[in-house]
């Protein structure tokens, strides 16, 4: 397996003691946090302004614009790091925690220095025991080490790190509801405005949030240059990136990639990533950031993974989950798998999500189970518009956070381009109305 | 909140619909919007709660310069420039949506829910809903109703899950015992398993449900709220005085609801003002008079009984041979009448509204007052020198709770055990009974303290000494009885201690029964007249308006019953009190019954006292006649007939006046107003008052009347003073040698002399005697703290029915330290002995009783606190023994 593209963030992979001390320092590790306590936070914050580093949670946002945003002179302000991975499909953070968690701790000592906070708040989420033990052995490993702590290597910069566990709700992966969480209240979204993390975050301090890829970026850019890190990748997306796929495909994994220029073709099809569709059957559809960005189909598979490119076809990268569906897939029922999801996760605080979601779950199952009326497609349309007015990209929304939007995104695809297996389900229904649910013979989806 | 307000000067201008609207700065959208006119529609905003935006129902389209976007309008402050369209096509779709959501899982049991017909649900599906609901899958079921306290009931499918209940908990009342449990569509309200919602608040979640999720078990299924007539009212179960409203259907009450007025409530009652409308229809209600024969009472016609009363007032030896206690279950009008009898027409002073357990009537009007916003004022410092405000003035206690924690108001706490307001306090220190009038002299004195005072250490003591001295601004008292096992004299000491030291200082004084404030200001008091004055101030003033006023200072409650057990009181009259139950002392209390020869009691129920009385006649009740009552800040207001009377039962005013109608005097009064008319026109601090300029102050009125008077209805007071006036205006000219225009003048020129128009006396002021020395410190003896809960065996508690059985109970409170030094097992036997008598009863051990004191609370069942008091000593010793 060749990648000839620069390994940044999963340079230790392969390596079996990636995840200890010993052999992160044995691979240049803490290097950085060297270097950087040699120089200004300023300058720190100039080169991961310099890198264009964009955010790796799913929304996109430039990571070094991000911390100019805490006003001036507002003291204490805090580092949340977002390890709470959870969308379906996702689970590249995983792997950074799991097997480089020293590169995190770094990235987070980095960051904390170039925002001047004292303390970080490391939030992983509840599922992930591997990764919560490997990161509590390193942050005790990084403390006895004075790595972290006080005084920093003996200078006077000091940080404590604070690692928290998630118990088990998708949404504390949205930034407010983490730090609702953090602060032990249920994981509710808050609106933005007033309560923007970077203004009103935790504790209603200023507070920067960063995704575990974003920060794990970091020690290779203070090491290389905010410029060598720029120099990777193509348009607004620079760097590497990792993508997790899975799916109906051959070699499902983690891959990093360089951002902006390796196409979806690329890495469902080529070897050395995803190696192409189980039995080499043909693609029907695939999500391209995660389990709340609109689908893709064949004609996008030459696009490149890039933001502002997938953007402007109408999804997103997201969280760098892609998912592949093949010709076999039951549209109506990947449908309703990925709108219970987030029925199940919502958290119940803005009623047309708590509500609607439900609601949509309920309307697909009675149509995948042969109760469908012909009058229930245009119903889920308006009560998906109830929910994201207008089902536009990127979508509006009646609600505070994303999640229920995201239950459309599922809906508005299937419906657009596979409008007919859902009226086909809905015609069986009405030639045979009966009390009980029809098995609905596999044939009829493809007819 | 006044419509007349003018629009702020410094205020930001908003579109709304294409008008200007000029908003607050820092105003919500929804609440800017709503006073131009617009009413934006909400499940879970509410104007006293913080709100969270999650019922997505205010949602309107919002152009801040970036285009318009749908916002929710709860969360929005008003910025300059701000256009809003809150009746656009997107704006229209997403109210439609949002209700039909909330519809979608809501059962729809209108016809047979208690909300129905006053449901904002309801209400704003048909004003801005979709006319129907699209949803043809099965709703979610749960158990229904579940109880979560003893008072409320949850309807779990009926919730919209819109966190005002959950945030009122939390935010207003502070006992966060209920939330949200599960996630997504399963979202619930509960309590934590095994931890009922038992909050002293736990009603207002009803009144604010917008469903009718939450419903309370003393209206379930009452009445339908088309068939409800509605009456606002003042609230008699405390003095804090929270306005109401009273709803009846048949001419029978169904339930309060609070009603917000920004200077008293804030729309919140306490669940026993609130629950107390059962003990309204309640059964043993009096609807006639009893006459006693032999050991029974027996019904009689009210000519027999009223005569048997008079003749018994006439035939008294001297004025000074009658005794009238009570008072506070009665409204201004009805004290105002049995003073004008008792002072102006049998000519005795042993009037006392109050049973031993308040302070001096000198006290309570003399000092300088403050009123519970002066009190909660943001950034304030503020001396709790009362009993436990949660326990006695609920309403109260989640003011002050405001205060302390959204408006940086310091409270300083010194109470004789820790109370509901103790975790809420900057400092809290709990002397040794008896012993607080010198540890606020310490406190407030010049330098800082040198030793230990009252078992507070010193260091404490100087650590509070600071706190005050850094008092930003004249400094709050709250002012009560802490205690009845200890004397008012050490309370009012530390009263003189503060005014002395810091004569900016102002007072809030807390006497808690209803009305209490109100008879004082009446002169239903030794040594006082109506209108706050002294006797002897109010004199000359009163002969002239009256046929006589008593020569000299008669005797309080605790003189009356001891002139009685000796046997000097032929007549005793109870108007509403039951001293057996409720004066400290219940030894006295039993032998000044036995000792008066003809005991007349004026009630609406039955009590421990009035089953001794020789006459009984039956009192209109709360809701039952109308009037003005007085609240603890001096705030007059008007309580409101809803119902009729049970029986014959008459209101007590119209009882003096046939009284004094019997005994030769004729008072002329044919109505309550008749009554306020005569107050407004010759009670010195009530001049001016009158029903005209109470309607004009729906939030009442503190007395005295700042006068001139511009801003009240400049004509009521014309009328009602302008007798004052003529009177004077003679005067005035002859003294200036020139005639004036119109009495404003001559009110004006008054205040420039000095000169208080109308030659009125002056008003009572602050005085105070030597407190009785203290006993030393017994090392074997412990001073009893006597205190109260909110649920008690009073005579409205107990007539309650939901209320009764609340009533907790009460065991000996010891700190652990001494429960240690005693040997005595937690929740084990002891006997307490005092001078008067033992009591047997359980002990429990509790580190908010400071060492060598114990604690109990009165008016429970089986244990009779009030047997141990000895009201002559300044403190109560007991000794405990293991039983």
């Amino acid at each position: 397996m060749t990648i000839d593209v620069p390994r940044i963030i999963t340079s230790r992979f392969d390596r079996d003691d990636s995840f200890t001390l010993s052999g992160y320092e044995a691979t240049g590790g803490y290097q950085a946090l060297r270097k950087a306590l040699a120089s200004s936070p300023q300058a720190v914050a100039d080169e991961v302004k310099a890198a264009s580093l964009l955010g790796r949670g799913g929304a996109g946002f430039p990571a070094g614009v991000k911390w100019g945003l805490a006003p001036e002179n507002v003291w204490p302000r805090y580092l949340v790091v977002n390890g709470d991975e959870s969308e379906p499909g996702t689970y590249k953070d995983r792997m950074l925690m799991e097997l480089d968690p020293h590169q995190l701790i770094e990235g987070v000592l980095l960051a904390c220095y170039g925002i001047g906070c004292g303390q970080a708040f490391l939030y992983v989420r509840g599922e992930m025991a591997l990764a919560q033990e490997r990161i509590a052995q390193a942050l005790n490993d990084a403390y006895a080490a004075g790595y972290v702590g006080k005084n920093i290597l003996g200078t006077n910069f000091s940080v404590d790190v604070i690692l928290t566990w998630g118990a088990g709700a998708y949404i504390v992966g949205e930034e407010t509801a983490l730090i609702e969480s953090l602060e032990g209240n249920r994981g509710m979204p808050r609106l933005k405005p007033p309560f923007f993390p970077a203004a009103k975050g935790l504790y209603m301090q200023p507070t920067i949030v960063n995704n575990v890829e974003t920060l794990s970026n970091l020690p290779w850019i203070i090491n290389n240059g905010g410029e060598a890190f720029a120099a990777l990748g193509a348009e607004t997306s620079r760097g590497t990136r990792m993508f997790a796929v899975s799916g109906h495909v051959k070699t499902p994994g983690v891959f990093e990639v360089e951002y902006g220029v390796t196409t979806f073709r690329d890495l469902i099809y080529k070897p050395e990533y995803a190696g192409g569709i189980l039995g080499d059957r043909e693609l029907k559809a695939f999500i391209p950031g995660g389990a709340s960005a609109p689908w893709f189909f064949e004609e996008h598979l030459d696009l490149p993974l890039e933001k502002v490119t997938v953007d402007r076809a109408g999804s997103m990268l997201g969280s760098g989950a892609i998912v592949v569906m093949d010709e076999t897939t039951d549209a109506v029922k990947a449908c309703l798998r990925v709108v219970r999801f987030f029925a199940r996760e919502s958290c119940g605080k803005c009623t047309p999500c708590r509500e609607g979601t439900t609601w949509l779950e309920q309307i697909l199952q009675r149509i995948y189970d042969g109760f469908g009326r012909p009058t229930d497609l245009d119903l889920l349309m308006d009560v998906s518009d109830n929910i994201s007015p207008g089902i536009t990209w990127p979508p509006k929304q009646t609600t505070i956070c994303p999640l229920g939007p995201s239950a459309v995104s599922p809906i508005a695809s299937a419906m657009k381009r596979f409008r007919p297996e859902f009226e086909a389900r809905i015609a069986f229904a009405e030639q045979n109305r009966s009390s009980v649910p029809v098995d609905f013979p596999k044939a009829a989806s493809h007819a | 909140m006044p419509e007349s307000e003018a629009p702020p000067i410094d205020g930001v201008s908003v579109e709304i619909n294409g008008h200007e609207v000029i908003a607050r700065k820092g105003e919500l959208l929804i609440d800017a919007a709503e006073r131009a006119g617009t009413y934006i529609p909400r499940f879970c905003y509410h104007e006293r709660m913080k709100p969270v935006g999650m019922c997505r129902m205010c949602l309107v389209e919002v152009d801040t310069g970036r285009g318009p976007a749908l916002q929710p309008s709860c969360m929005i402050e008003c910025t300059p420039g701000m256009k809003v369209d809150t009746e656009s096509e997107i704006t229209k779709k997403a109210q439609d949506g949002v209700l039909e959501f909330l519809l979608v899982n809501h059962p729809l049991d209108c016809p047979v829910c208690d909300k129905g017909g006053e449901c904002p649900l309801q209400d704003q599906t048909m004003a801005f809903g979709p006319g129907e609901s699209r949803f043809v899958e099965e709703k979610r079921h749960k158990e229904k109703p579940i109880p979560i306290s003893d008072l409320v009931l949850l309807d779990r499918e009926r919730c919209i899950l819109c966190d005002r209940c959950t945030r009122f908990a939390k935010e207003v009342a502070g006992d966060p015992l209920i939330h949200f449990i599960n996630r997504g569509n399963n979202t619930e309200i509960n309590t934590f398993p095994d931890e009922p919602f038992s909050s002293y608040f736990s009603g207002n979640t009803v009144q604010i449900c917008p469903v009718g999720a939450l419903t309370a078990s003393s209206y379930r299924f009452k009445a339908r709220p088309w068939d409800l007539d509605t009456t606002e009212s003042t609230c008699q179960m405390c003095s804090v005085g929270c306005r109401i409203s009273i709803d009846s259907s048949r001419d029978e009450v169904q339930r309060f609801a609070g009603v917000d007025i920004d200077p008293v409530n804030w729309g919140w009652l306490c669940d026993k003002g609130r629950f107390s409308s059962e003990a309204v229809n309640a059964d043993g209600r009096l609807s006639e008079p009893l006459l006693r024969e032999g050991d029974s009472l027996v019904p009689a016609r009210w000519s027999d009984a009223l005569r048997r009363a008079s003749d018994a007032l006439a035939k008294a030896s001297s004025p000074q041979a009658i005794g009238i206690i009570g008072g506070a279950r009665l409204t201004n009008e009805d004290n105002y009448a049995w003073a004008k009898l008792a002072k102006g027409v049998l000519g005795t002073d042993n009037v006392d509204a109050q049973l031993g357990d308040g302070l001096p009537a000198e006290v309570v009007l003399g000092l300088p007052a403050a009123t519970i916003d002066d009190v909660c004022a943001p950034g304030g410092t503020v001396l709790l020198l009362a009993p436990d405000v949660k326990e006695e003035l609920p309403v109260l206690f989640l003011r002050l709770r405001h205060a302390a924690v959204n408006d940086r108001v310091t409270l300083i706490e010194i109470s004789p055990r820790t109370t509901g307001i103790t975790s809420l306090a900057k400092a809290s220190v709990q002397p040794r009974p008896g012993e607080v009038g010198e540890l606020v002299r310490a406190l407030v004195a010049g330098s800082n303290a040198d030793r230990d005072i009252a078992g507070i250490a010193v260091d404490e003591i100087n650590s509070i000494r600071s706190l005050l001295s850094a008092a930003n601004g004249p400094l709050k008292v709250v002012l009560g009885r802490s205690s009845v096992a200890e004397s008012a004299d050490a309370v009012v000491d530390a009263a003189a201690a503060v005014i002395e030291a810091r004569p900016d200082t102002r007072f809030l004084p807390v006497l808690r029964r209803a009305n209490v404030r109100g008879a004082l200001d009446m002169g239903m008091a030794p040594g006082v007249l109506p209108g706050r004055v002294a006797l002897d101030d109010g004199r000359d003033w009163y002969e002239s308006r009256w046929t006589k006023v008593p020569a000299t200072r008669g005797l309080d409650t605790e003189g009356i019953l001891r002139a009685a057990a000796d046997g000097r009181i032929d007549v005793l009259v109870l108007l509403g009190a039951d001293p057996l139950s409720d004066f400290p002392d219940q030894d006295l209390a039993a032998r000044a019954l036995t000792g008066a020869r003809t005991v007349i009691s004026i009630d609406t129920i039955l009590n421990a006292s009035s089953r001794r009385a020789d006459v009984v006649l039956a009192a209109a009740g709360f809701a039952e006649k109308a009037g003005t009552t007085t609240n603890i800040e001096g705030r007059v207001n008007t309580v409101s007939q809803r119902v009729t009377p049970p029986g014959t039962a008459r209101p007590d005013w119209m009882l003096a006046t046939e009284i004094a109608s019997r005994l030769g005097t004729e008072f002329g009064f044919s109505s309550p107003q008749d009554i306020l008319d005569e107050i407004g026109s010759i009670a010195p601090a009530h001049l001016g008052l009158s029903i005209e300029v109470l309607a004009t102050s729906p939030d009442g009125i503190v007395l005295p009347l700042d006068l001139p008077v511009d801003e009240i209805a400049e004509e009521a007071i014309d009328a009602a003073i302008e007798e004052i006036v003529d009177e004077v205006v003679a005067e005035i000219e002859a003294e200036i040698e020139e005639p004036v225009d119109d009495f404003i003048d001559v009110l004006a020129m008054a205040d420039d002399d000095g000169f208080v128009p109308g030659s009125t006396p002056r008003l009572v002021s602050f005085v105070s005697d030597a407190p009785l020395p203290v006993p030393p410190l017994d090392s074997y003896a412990f001073r009893l703290i006597a205190t109260r809960k909110l649920y008690d065996q009073g005579t409205i508690v107990q007539s309650a029915a939901s209320l009764a059985p609340l009533a907790p109970g009460t065991s000996l409170l010891v700190n652990p330290w001494d429960l240690d030094r005693l040997g005595v097992a937690e929740s084990g036997r002891v006997t307490v002995r005092s001078s008067r008598a033992s009591l047997t009863l359980s002990v429990t051990s509790d580190p908010g009783v400071p060492r060598g004191a114990a604690a109990l609370v009165v008016s429970q069942a089986d244990v009779r606190v009030g047997e141990l008091i000895d009201v002559g000593d300044p403190v109560t010793e007991i000794r405990i023994e293991t039983a």
